[in-house]
């Protein structure tokens, strides 16, 4: 990595960070648990190191190796962590309006 | 760049865009689902760019490493029930922050010597986040689940050991900073990492869960984001930076929540201390039985219940909606007071009640219902015992004083369910069970609440 690229690395880093803090706190406690399992799916992004190093030329029989067991973890993150958001998110409903009239008292 | 390299960094670009849409849309109910299929729509779309755009020759691995973990993924996702959900969230800390490590170890065998000392660096953070994470998680999960027990454990000089594993980690990545040839050192820091994330998660105790739930999502979040680092992939930096993020707000949240610092959840061993400045309780806890405490119900016009972890063992959560609604067909109006850290996970209440077709909009935060507690008939506390502590509030010298509590002993009276009268996970005694207001009902929550609405049926 070169300085150019590891300054830009950090540049992106530090945006992120900012616009995650914007964005995350601004949900409500309602769906903090859905919150935690959606960013644990997204961060299931490292499944693609995972894909490189299982089956990329340049790396050995053993990389591939640990590759594969990185990828199986990282897949069961991506397809369990969404699957179950979603569940979840489904079962929230607003249902009986009327119950909300005491709101702002 | 090839034309397939180009494909693929668009992919990323377009993988990043949509995750913080995804997430930008979870600050609504109504727009949550939609948001996740953004998200879904961008991972897929990264998968398939990195396997068009990098130059793959073992295949074998990729599929059966795919398949496998679709499998398994999508099992967890089907058959988990709802109450078990902190212990899959645990799991699920712990399988991410594996494959960061793995993906780390694996480079380091491959690149170790032609590695820049920056990238060095990144990959030695990588490491020790993504190894004390994954054994960490696995220890919370096993409390969560039963398996270890929720008990703290301590011995003496625990801070001193954990210390010296700390420093002995340190130096290590110094060293192989320095010497990027000393595989010994690589590796002994790898193991050293391991077993620092038993060692930090063993003295919690349970109530504590969603602290270090919190904290564990972040260092996996994190660990990605080095991983990043070391591939110099920026949507890994981005997706592991807002799930570092994350974890990181939802801490603080939970700690301001118990009025704790972070270091004093992680190294107070709270729960373990025994009680000895409780203020001192006169008088008896008064049993009510279930038609007096049904009678009461029935004629309250405004009720509000305040679930607790109690309610998740007992997997309580549809008999208290079904009390809940009988009691509504009879126009009385019931809300729900949820504690930010009720349960073993942020947000655990609300999933669960969520489940049982609560409303949403019957679910109440603690700034929104403190003040209706004194215009309320009845409480009824299913559960809960330190998050309704007046203690917190009026004690200066309690142990969880200035925590910050749901105010049910302000409302003109008080239904406390409870299995039996031991103290709740804190050890701590609670005056609120000693209050005239107050009454106990003993027993199993969710037989308790079905007889409850049995017994309201026939008022």
């Amino acid at each position: 990595m070169n300085p150019a690229v590891l300054i830009a690395s950090i540049y992106v880093f530090a945006l992120a960070a900012f616009l995650g803090y914007q964005v995350i706190s601004r949900v409500p406690p309602l769906l903090h648990t859905p919150l935690m399992s959606a960013t644990n799916a997204i961060s299931g992004i490292s499944l693609i190191g995972s894909l490189v190093l299982a089956g990329a030329a340049h790396y050995t029989p053993l990389a591939h190796a640990l590759g594969f067991i990185a990828v199986t973890t990282a897949t069961i993150n991506v397809v369990g962590g969404f699957g179950i958001t979603d569940r979840m998110l489904k079962m929230f409903n607003k249902r009986k309006p009327e119950a909300k009239q005491e709101v702002g008292k | 760049m090839t034309l397939s390299t180009y494909f693929m960094e668009a992919t990323y670009l377009i993988a990043s865009i949509l995750f913080v849409f995804a997430l930008k849309g979870m600050s609504h109910p109504e727009t949550a689902r939609r948001g996740m299929f953004l998200a879904e729509g961008g991972m897929f779309a990264a998968i398939v760019g990195t396997l068009v755009g990098t130059h793959i020759v073992a295949w074998g691995w990729i599929i059966a490493g795919l398949a496998i973990g679709s499998i398994i993924g999508a099992w967890m996702a089907i058959w988990v029930p709802m109450t078990a959900m902190p212990q899959r969230t645990a799991l699920s800390h712990a399988f991410g922050a594996l494959a960061a490590a793995l993906v780390g170890v694996g480079e380091f065998t491959v690149h170790a010597t032609d590695m820049p000392a920056v990238t060095r660096g990144a990959l030695g953070f990588e490491i020790m986040l993504g190894a004390l994470t994954t054994t960490g998680s696995l220890i919370a999960a096993g409390k969560l689940q039963g398996i270890i027990h929720g008990k703290p454990i301590q011995f003496k000089g625990q801070n001193a050991v954990n210390l010296i594993v700390f420093l002995t980690m340190a130096v290590c990545f110094v060293v192989f900073w320095t010497h990027p040839d000393a595989a010994a050192v690589f590796y002994t820091m790898l193991g050293v990492a391991f077993l620092f994330g038993v060692m930090l998660v063993i003295p919690i105790g349970s109530a504590d869960m969603p602290v270090v739930m919190s904290l564990l999502n972040s260092y996996a979040g994190l660990a990605a984001a080095a991983t990043g680092f070391v591939l110099g992939n920026n949507v890994l930096i981005i997706a592991g930076t807002l799930d570092g993020f994350s974890g990181f707000i939802l801490s603080v949240l939970m700690c301001k929540a118990m009025n704790r610092s972070i270091t004093n959840v992680l190294f107070g061993g709270f729960g373990a201390v025994v009680a000895e400045v409780t203020s001192e309780v006169g008088g008896l806890m008064r049993e009510i039985n279930l038609e007096d405490a049904a009678m009461q119900l029935a004629f309250a016009s405004r009720v509000i219940f305040v679930p607790g972890y109690g309610l998740a063992t007992a997997q309580a959560q549809h008999a208290v909606r079904e009390l809940a609604e009988m009691l509504e067909d009879r126009g009385v109006t019931v809300k729900y007071a949820i504690h930010p850290v009720a349960g073993r996970m942020p947000g655990h209440m609300n999933v669960l009640l969520a489940e049982a077709n609560v409303p949403y909009s019957s679910l109440y935060e603690m700034e929104q219902i403190n003040p209706e507690f004194p215009s309320t008939d009845v409480a009824v506390v299913i559960g809960a015992n330190d998050v309704v502590n007046p203690d917190a509030r009026d004690n200066p010298k309690s142990l969880i004083a200035g925590m910050p509590i749901l105010e049910v002993d302000r409302a003109k009276s008080v239904i406390v369910l409870k299995r039996g009268q031991g103290r709740g996970f804190s050890g701590l005694e609670n005056p609120l069970f000693f209050k005239p207001c107050t009454s106990m009902l003993y027993g199993d929550a969710k037989s308790s609440l079905t007889h409850l609405a049995q017994a309201v049926q026939h008022v």
